[in-house]
């Protein structure tokens, strides 16, 4: 089957204010089927999030292309959907209205866009939240609202870049848990940046390792875990652990590579 | 669904009627804390010059400067010149909205017209409207247009200078989140930049409408007819005292007003802040 995402030799430098560039990302290729859940990982600064706004269609590569459906994609559309860390929420609308947002682009009437917004808020788990403001919600609702947003115009991809990286501990694991019930339910394509190595183990199919900076794909890791069983504690089975050493020890001189870097610019 | 952790808070409870005169009591208490400065300052305006720390002649007591208002008010001298005043500085107001919101909206929404022309809207911003006085009627004579133009010319720069500063400080975040779920430029402007600055334009509205009042009070003592600064300066001309104060008083009470229906205005369009 052709694979949902195929980036190809994807790279990206920016000019540096003062002249110069700046290689964010080197040669980045990799397929998704369709359907799969891939967490990308890596050393701060590694480029993950531009690697994201490329997926988006929010920034344009420089080298090397990305094809969703064997389609190069030319800029942000409806069959993706991104989450950002920061919500970006409309304040001024209501849980309900932001929603609707992304449904007003692709021309739904204003009677299918309530229906629509109203079950995707459930599907999140907030009904009765509908007419709250943003600034009336906790950091985890509203990165429910966001998650509802992206999802109600049913894109076939999830862009996710550290989606629950404000959250705290406790809301973060049952947000990591929803998402994962969610992704069962809709079968959605799942792209999902964090630095979070447990995170990435748990919710990740495939974990793809990044190299610090340039940029690059250093190992993609199949996690293969059993079915969750929450009841069970998942993060404390002896393959979770197998997992997330393999991608903590491919992670760690990237790590200290970043920070020695850090140190010489500094 | 929703995780224990995050329980919905419970809707919040209407307060039971019970309670209500202890809510009165709460809301005169607010208000005599907010009035207690007034009144002292009213005091201390009618104390002085009554033990004779200043000139009666010069600083008439309080309580002798409302009777005169009545009597203003009830002759229709004060209605006229409210009038004409008011005709004026709200004709000035919205003339100037109506040409610097749009405007503004359009030099913030492009970069380079924003980075060409703003140190031009600041000069213009920090040249008195005041000083520009003399041209205004050099130019325009003494008639109602020139009392019109000089609170058009005072009332455009901060909604201008605001608007532009508003549209350019969108969070990025929102247009980045619009743009991915495909929203034309267009649709990005109507539907979230022009919300997002709705509260920024309403600060250059504020301080449109208190530069307007004050602006055209000196355009009338100046060379007018008519209007409440005529009123205030031709009482002190021939030696009307008290009815100089009450003049001023007018004023004051309208500035007060004038700013309290444009803060009731920003709240109604800005009900979603969290700060209020």
């Amino acid at each position: 089957m052709a694979p949902k995402i195929e980036v190809q030799g994807l790279g990206k430098t920016f000019a540096i204010r003062g002249g110069g560039t700046f290689d964010a990302l080197q040669d980045i290729s990799f397929a998704l089927p369709e359907g799969d859940f891939l967490v990308v990982v890596g050393p701060s600064g590694c480029g993950k999030s531009t690697l994201l706004d490329l997926l988006g269609g929010l920034t344009r590569p420089t080298s090397g292309r990305v094809l969703l459906d064997g389609a190069e994609i030319t800029g942000p559309a409806l069959d993706r959907g991104i989450v950002f860390q920061q919500y970006a929420l409309l304040p001024w609308r209501t849980a309900q209205r932001n929603v609707e947002l992304g449904l007003e682009a692709s021309g739904v009437p204003r009677r299918a866009r309530a229906a629509t917004a109203r079950e995707y808020l459930q599907l999140v788990g907030l009904t009765g939240f509908e007419d709250r403001y943003p600034h009336e919600l906790s950091g985890g609702m509203r990165q429910r609202v966001a998650i509802a947003r992206s999802l109600a115009y049913d894109p076939g991809v999830l862009l996710m870049d550290e989606p629950f990286g404000a959250l705290d501990a406790q809301t973060r694991e049952s947000l990591q848990q929803e998402l994962l019930r969610i992704w069962e339910r809709t079968g959605k394509t799942v792209v999902f940046i964090t630095h979070d190595i447990d995170e990435a183990v748990y919710l990740g199919r495939r974990v793809a390792v990044m190299t610090a900076r340039p940029g690059r794909i250093k190992r993609v890791v199949d996690i293969d875990l059993p079915v969750h069983d929450e009841a069970a504690d998942p993060r404390s089975s002896p393959e979770f652990a197998r997992h997330r050493h393999e991608v903590w020890s491919l992670l760690r001189d990237e790590v200290a590579a970043s920070r020695k870097e850090a140190v010489s610019v500094g | 669904m929703a995780s224990v952790l995050e329980a919905p808070p419970a809707a919040r409870p209407a307060a039971p009627p019970a309670r209500a005169p202890r809510r009165v009591l709460r809301l005169g208490l607010s208000f005599g804390r907010r009035s207690v400065a007034i009144l002292a300052f009213l005091a201390l305006w009618e104390i002085a010059p009554r033990a004779g720390l200043v000139d009666r002649t010069f600083l008439v007591p309080f309580s002798e400067v409302l009777p005169t208002l009545w009597d203003l008010a009830r002759d229709g001298q004060l209605w006229s010149n409210t009038q004409t005043s008011l005709a004026r500085a709200l004709s000035g107001f919205a003339i100037a909205i109506a040409v610097a919101v749009p405007l503004g909206l359009l030099i913030g929404w492009y970069r380079t017209l924003a980075e060409l022309l703003n140190p031009l809207l600041e000069l213009f911003r920090n040249t008195a409207a005041l000083a520009l006085l003399p041209v205004f009627v050099l130019i325009l004579g003494i008639g109602e247009t020139s009392k019109v133009s000089i609170v058009v010319y005072a009332c455009v720069w901060p909604v201008l200078l605001n608007t532009v500063s508003a549209v350019r400080g969108v969070d990025p975040t929102f247009v980045r989140a619009a743009r991915s779920l495909g929203l034309s430029a267009p649709r990005i402007f109507q539907k979230v930049v022009l919300p997002a600055s709705v509260p920024s334009i309403f600060t250059g509205v504020r301080m449109a409408g208190s530069n307007s009042i004050i602006v055209l009070i000196a355009a009338e003592m100046v060379g007018a007819k008519s209007g409440l600064g005529y009123l205030v300066n031709a009482s002190q001309q021939n030696f009307a005292i008290t009815q100089m104060y009450a003049g001023i008083v007018a004023i004051s009470v309208i500035g007060l007003v004038f700013n309290h229906l444009l803060v009731a205005l920003e709240r109604r369009f800005t009900r979603w802040r969290a700060d209020h």
